[in-house]
């Protein structure tokens, strides 16, 4: 039948807890949990690219795609570490630090144009041409400051977006 | 990176138990995704709207925040999944003196209650197929006469059925009536639906064909009474269903006809879109809206996780099948409306009625993904946006 918290022992709930840093309260793992194995529905201790997909509010999200190689194949603990960016406890860097992730496909700690067209592409779909994508990118890298064939770290992210809020967080519903 | 392809002609995993299903036969008409657009748009439009005030380009574009927080926020909670979720019953057992009262509670439910609904439905069911089979081989050439009293067999044993599971069925609403050109519409919860209803008045009801004895009975039994089959599995057949149904309704002898038309088994908490196709039969539509009582068992048949067998199992073991049961009144369909915002209209009336919450999926979003254009209209709505400031700051 279903999962209920008497899967977790205490002991469980705090190892996650730490390993997220307490961005989530206790009852939140808890609800995560009877989320997880909502989601992981043959029981194997992920969820697979299959079963986010069976979201349909996931699946219509420009960038699913993106997110899935983040997110599949975790277990629990690492599942909560990635979603701990979106906690309102989460700071600013570690909400950066995954917007980077999102970005770094290659990861190698820097973002590079290509990098960044391909999110766009993702992004726009077929309502920018190829010529306009160029043009947004370079824009947008010439107004923060760089030159257009530059590569980003992560303080550079930090620098550009610390202006503007941001709007990253996620309620967890406890029941 | 491995990509996962949703094309339509992929076969997906979580299959329905005995038939397996190809995806691409699912795929709602062009009518129905833009109504499905525009309830979605309508839901997720509140959350991540993007930020007029922000006057830099790159910011705009490397500030993927809300489109990242409208991903998080559908993983860790969505509406869709929540309408077939049953919740787990909270287990109150746990003192030195309720527990012995809850294994009494027990030893009743299994050891006197299911042996004795066991033989009851045993007994219905000879009693019914002893009357049924010699009256609808025996009787020919008297047509009405056989029809009637297979009529009155069917009700009967639904009736059975009903006390085999301590049914508690309270009816509101004038009960319906043998016409032409109407048609019933419930919302959908489990099988037993149509046998509560059936128990009333014999409806000819449009069913998915099933594997196992159920397939059985639909084949003997229900065929007397008009139903009218259809396959998920064959997509040619809905226009073939569509003509047998417009004939079902326009003449006076069948049986009223009961559609479902979410089209699958939901948790009794939600309402899912309404399928068109028996709004556009040009005939009153009379909607009945059905609600059961969680406390004394949850009645909603998740068809992936138990077969039908089991959940009839379930339901003989439980103390009660406790519901409501009320019939609406008769709608047709107003000068300007569309079949579409027809359903939606009684979609309503029925939700409002049995105290459920309506979301704006599509319940056959169980068998497909969602359609590429509701991510396409996303992803236009970026793409003018990023458009208008990079041609604001070309004119600075």
């Amino acid at each position: 039948m279903g999962n209920t918290s008497s899967m977790l022992t205490q002991y469980d709930i705090e190892e996650v807890q730490n390993h997220c840093n307490n961005r989530f309260t206790q009852r939140e793992i808890v609800s995560l949990y009877q989320r997880f194995c909502a989601l992981d529905r043959s029981g194997k201790g992920y969820i697979s690219a299959d079963e986010f997909m069976s979201v349909p509010e996931f699946a219509v999200n420009p960038l699913s795609q993106r997110l899935l190689g983040m997110l599949e194949g975790l277990n629990f603990k690492e599942f909560v570490e990635v979603l701990s960016a979106f906690s309102p406890l989460a700071t600013i860097e570690e909400k950066l630090n995954f917007i980077f992730k999102v970005y770094d496909i290659r990861n190698n700690g820097k973002v590079s144009r290509e990098d960044i067209l391909r999110v766009l592409c993702d992004l726009s779909g077929n309502f920018l041409t190829d010529d306009q994508r160029q043009a947004v990118v370079t824009q947008a890298l010439e107004e923060s400051g760089y030159s257009k064939d530059d590569s980003l770290t992560p303080e550079d992210f930090l620098k550009i977006l610390q202006k503007g809020s941001l709007k990253m967080e996620v309620e967890v519903p406890i029941d | 990176m491995k990509k996962v392809q949703w094309t339509l002609d992929e076969k997906l995993d979580g299959v329905d138990r005995g038939t397996g299903r190809d995806a691409s036969l699912f795929k709602p008409s062009n009518s129905e995704i833009n109504l499905y657009q525009r309830h979605v748009e309508d839901l997720l439009s509140d959350s991540a709207c993007k930020n007029d005030e922000v006057e830099s380009l790159s910011v705009n574009v490397l500030d993927i925040s809300p489109i990242l927080s409208e991903a998080a926020s559908a993983i860790i909670d969505d509406s869709f999944t929540r309408c077939f979720k049953s919740n787990p019953t909270e287990p109150w057992n746990w003192n030195i003196y309720l527990f012995p009262l809850w294994c009494l509670g027990v030893i009743v439910r299994y050891g006197i209650l299911f042996p004795i609904r066991l033989v009851l439905l045993f007994l219905g069911w000879i009693i019914f197929l002893g009357l049924f089979l010699p009256v609808h081989f025996g009787i020919k050439g008297h047509d009405e006469v056989r029809r009637s009293i297979e009529r009155g067999l069917v009700e009967f044993m639904c009736g059975v059925f009903v006390a085999s599971w301590t049914g508690v069925v309270r009816y509101h609403g004038p009960r319906p009536s043998r016409r032409a050109k109407q048609v019933f519409v419930a919302n959908h919860t489990s099988m037993i639906d149509f046998i509560i209803l059936e128990q009333m008045t014999a409806f000819a009801v449009i069913m998915q064909k099933h594997p196992g004895w159920v397939g059985l009975l639909q084949k003997t039994v229900l065929e007397s009474l008009g139903c009218i089959w259809f396959d998920r599995t064959e997509s040619k057949d809905r226009l073939v269903v569509s003509q047998k149904l417009k004939r079902h309704v326009e003449s006076e002898d069948s049986n009223p006809l009961l559609i479902f038309p979410e089209g699958t088994c939901v948790n009794n908490e939600y309402c899912v879109m309404f399928k068109k196709g028996a709004f556009e039969l040009d005939c009153a539509v009379c909607p009945i809206a059905i609600k059961y009582n969680k406390i004394f068992v949850d009645a909603f048949w998740n068809s992936k996780k138990q077969s039908f067998t089991v959940h009839l199992i379930q339901l003989m073991t439980s103390w009660a099948v406790v519901c409501d049961v009320w019939y609406l009144e008769p709608q047709t369909i107003q000068p300007g409306e569309t079949p579409i915002d027809f359903a939606e209209r009684v979609r309503g009336m029925i939700a409002n009625r049995a105290g459920i919450k309506k979301v704006p999926w599509d319940g056959y979003l169980k068998y497909y993904r969602p359609s590429i254009k509701l991510t396409e209209k996303k992803q236009q709505k970026f793409a003018n946006a990023v458009l208008q400031r990079l041609g604001h700051s070309l004119q600075c």
